[in-house]
């Protein structure tokens, strides 16, 4: 970093200067080119989603050029052996087409569905790391409600695109979207017939999806992600706490031509691995499932990896329902329909909206945070975040329960009943396993700063004591370690009288002070505890202190 | 002392000794393989009665589970009406003689005493005890005569709720399952849905004719035999195998890749 940022490179410079000697502007491209970028591995994660979804409009708009969006059945006459002959929709026919008679068709549809695979795994683990960072804190909670409305986007328009060529497969999940919608109260079946243009299947829903896939959602998802990155842009990027860096600074390598260089590298990598992944290993053979008939169903029948935790809760839900004044008549309540399908949705979907306001309102912290937390540093966080993980883990797991079953062994019947087990118990000592690592990790971070970092010199002392000794950490590490800050706590102390603080008094705001001051305030501070009893050298270290133990 | 004592006291005199024995054995053992072979021969010819060899087979082999009449145990069921077609399922898969009880018994290489004429000599003996579907023909199993798209749909309605859309199997309640159809011969696919062993039902004749059976076995040989032509097929399970390959290759992959590009650190802005 030794050369001076303020000056502008060449490459900038050329460029902005004969822009603005036409339209104006060059200051705009001279700040924005120049704009830093932090430089943490964890940061391109997000980058993954970005580019498969560039594959992504690519790629399908190379498939629409083919497929017919129709359900007007036909005999099949193209070149796939063991279907001649067999009488299928327009739609399935003309995948099956861009499957064997297009040349490159094959590999553009299988990219296209690694790249919606992908697509959704890189928006997941991004928004992992920005929730274990707390990257969503003020300013960004707008911008992370941004983020959780195009994961759900993007898990619809996964869906409408398993179900388009209507094939065994996708004919199965669109039975499940229509039974989930039949199960509703009261609306179920007006919304069912009004989605498929009458008594299932119906002839209308392929070319209805298809509008909502190629042109809805991809229309508002592309809206919604320039809306991300613009506001990435102007907000800056969160950085990793370390030598030099505070809230008001931004350190990192500039836009251009550092990142930009990174970034560029880095969406070829994307594009490679799901061209790799396309060239040598197949994705969704419509060709083996056979035309969707409802009468039809298959072993083995699953969602894309991003709806299996809703296979799994209903596979694991018990089979209630209620018969209104007990006859069917009246009307039935298939709660083995409605919870599996609606609560863990909501559950996951409503907590990661609502989280970033919820700690706010216990934490009661209103200020800016640019610096990003290490998760071990706001351990209720972490793992509230690994339970939601194995919570989802289980449900996803489950999904594939009968594939467990078959290839591994196990009764069916015994996978159901562990996962139902599982799926409470699991996310709770998840909760109880992390908040303990998390400590662990804040104890040994203490000790690096207090106690330095062991040299593996072996000293003997005069008397006889054998000790390692321990040298001090290097400048950036115990920055980085050292860029901890005690997550914030309301006042929740009461005063002289006894009387607890406004607002922390009704039973809503006794919770609210007893959250607060289980979620906030310093664990274990980093000068605390470790320097107590020791000296330089560690002369003590024999003395009986068991804090020594943790390092 | 004659030379002939001398010979005999010679040290390799013992050896010489020993390869004699040893041909003479081999060579008695061999008169005796050559006068049995007519027996097999009458075997062959049908000239025993295929029948009674099966029934002396059945008392050895199966009736402690099946009963001395093939009527049934507590731990195995009647043979009675279940024809030559079980038989010759059963045993030509390897899964009788079962090696132990269970929720079902697995496919597995046949018992070593188990050869295609002693399956005929028991299939006789069961036929005999209350007749039941037969082992069906060459032709009758003979994938080329089938038509592979009027298979494929009757595949997809009866078979593939269970044995998977590509025949690779799938988990059934308390611990059965379907097996995968990729070993089973085209014999043993007539008789599995002839016979309907263990916890599969039966098709006879009257759900799905001959001709059906026929065209279902082409379609089946034909898609198990197809090379998959978008590259690895990862099983053939679908999704599930698809979903890991996304995490455990594509995430993992780019995972790497951001961290060797982050690593790089700039020298110079």
């Amino acid at each position: 970093m030794s050369s001076d940022l303020t000056t502008v490179p060449k490459g900038i410079a050329g460029p902005s200067n004969f822009l603005d000697e036409r339209i104006g502007g060059a200051n705009f491209l001279k700040r924005n080119l120049r704009k830093i970028f932090p430089d943490h591995w964890s940061f391109l994660l997000g980058e993954i989603a970005l580019y498969a979804f560039i594959l992504l409009l690519l790629t399908g708009t190379f498939l629409t050029l083919w497929f017919k969006p129709s359900m007007g059945e036909i005999a099949y006459d193209g070149s796939y052996a063991p279907l001649k002959g067999v009488m299928m929709s327009e739609a399935y026919a003309s995948s099956l087409e861009i499957s064997f008679d297009v040349r490159g068709g094959l590999l553009v549809r299988q990219m296209h569905h690694w790249a919606a695979l992908l697509f959704v795994s890189g928006m997941l683990v991004h928004m992992l790391r920005v929730f274990f960072t707390g990257a969503y804190r003020k300013p960004r909670e707008l911008n992370w409600l941004i983020g959780v409305l195009l994961f759900t986007l993007a898990l619809v328009e996964g869906l409408t695109g398993y179900s388009l060529p209507d094939d065994l497969l996708s004919g199965a999940g669109l039975r499940i979207t229509e039974g989930v919608a039949i199960s509703l109260p009261l609306v179920g079946t007006y919304i069912t017939f009004f989605l498929f243009g009458g008594e299932y299947p119906g002839e209308d829903i392929i070319s209805r999806f298809y509008s909502l896939h190629i042109l809805l959602i991809p229309g508002l998802i592309l809206a919604l992600v320039s809306a991300h990155l613009v506001l990435m842009w102007v907000q800056k990027h969160t950085q990793m706490p370390g030598k030099g860096r505070t809230n008001k600074n931004v350190v990192g390598a500039p836009f251009y031509p550092a990142f930009m260089a990174k970034a560029g590298a880095y969406t070829l990598f994307t594009f490679a691995v799901v061209a790799g992944l396309a060239t040598f290993t197949q994705i969704n053979p419509i060709w083996l499932f056979g035309p969707y008939t409802p009468a039809d169903i298959s072993a083995g029948s699953q969602p894309d990896w991003y709806m299996g935790f809703l296979e799994g809760s209903l596979r694991l839900m018990p089979s209630w329902e209620i018969n209104l004044f007990g006859t069917s008549h009246a009307g039935t309540l298939p709660l083995s329909v409605i919870i599996p399908a609606l609560v863990p949705l909501g559950l996951v979907m409503t907590g990661l909206a609502l989280y970033p306001f919820l700690e706010r309102w216990i934490t009661g912290d209103h200020s800016e945070h640019h610096v990003a937390d290490r998760p071990r540093n706001n351990p209720h966080r972490t793992s509230i975040g690994m339970a939601a993980i194995v919570f989802y883990g289980v449900l996803w797991l489950l999904g594939a329960n009968d594939e467990l079953s078959a290839n591994f062994q196990i009764s069916l019947n015994w996978t159901t009943y562990i996962g139902r087990v599982l799926v409470f118990l699991g996310p709770a000592l998840a909760y109880i396993i992390t908040y303990r690592v998390c400590l662990g990790l804040q104890r040994s971070d203490a000790a690096v700063v207090s106690h330095g970092v062991e040299s593996g010199v072996i000293k003997r002392l005069p008397h006889g004591e054998f000790i390692e000794i321990h040298t001090p950490a290097a400048d950036d590490i115990e920055a980085h370690v050292r860029g901890k800050q005690a997550v914030p706590m309301l006042p929740v102390e009461a005063d002289g009288a006894g009387i607890p603080p406004k607002g922390m008094r009704g039973p809503l705001g006794k919770l609210r002070a007893r959250m607060s001051r289980a979620y906030g305030g310093e664990k274990i501070a980093l000068d605390e505890g470790h320097g107590h009893g020791h000296e330089d050298e560690h002369a003590a270290i024999g003395s009986g202190e068991d804090r020594s133990l943790t390092h | 002392m004659t030379r002939i004592t001398a010979w005999r006291r010679h040290p390799l005199a013992r050896y010489a000794v020993l390869i004699l024995a040893l041909a003479l054995v081999g060579m008695v053992y061999t008169a005796f393989v050559q006068a049995g072979r007519p027996a097999d021969a009458a075997l062959a010819s049908g000239k025993l009665d295929d029948v009674a060899a099966g029934k002396s087979l059945f008392e050895v082999h199966c009736a402690s589970c099946h009963g001395m009449n093939a009527q049934g145990t507590s731990t195995g069921p009647t043979l009675i009406g279940v024809g030559a077609a079980a038989v010759d399922f059963q045993m030509s898969t390897g899964r009788m003689p079962a090696s132990n009880p269970g929720a079902q018994v697995p496919r597995k290489p046949m018992a070593g005493w188990v050869t295609p004429d002693k399956i005929r000599q028991i299939g006789a003996f069961v036929q005999s005890l209350g007749g039941g579907p037969q082992v069906p023909g060459k032709e009758q199993v003979d994938p080329a005569l089938g038509d592979a798209g009027k298979g494929g749909e009757l595949f997809r309605a009866n078979c593939i709720q269970c044995h998977n859309w590509a025949g690779a199997g799938g988990a059934l309640t308390q611990g059965k399952y379907a097996p995968n159809l990729n070993q089973a011969t085209p014999t043993q696919i007539y008789e599995a849905m002839a016979t309907g062993p263990q916890a599969m039902p039966v098709f006879n004749d009257t759900t799905i004719t001959p001709e059906e059976k026929r065209s279902m076995i082409a379609y089946i040989t034909q898609v198990r035999e197809q090379k998959d032509p978008g590259g690895f097929g990862l099983g053939r399970i679908g999704p599930v195998t698809e979903g890991l390959v996304g995490w455990v290759v594509g995430i993992t992959a780019l995972v790497l890749a951001s961290i060797w590009i982050t690593a790089k650190k700039r020298q110079k802005s």
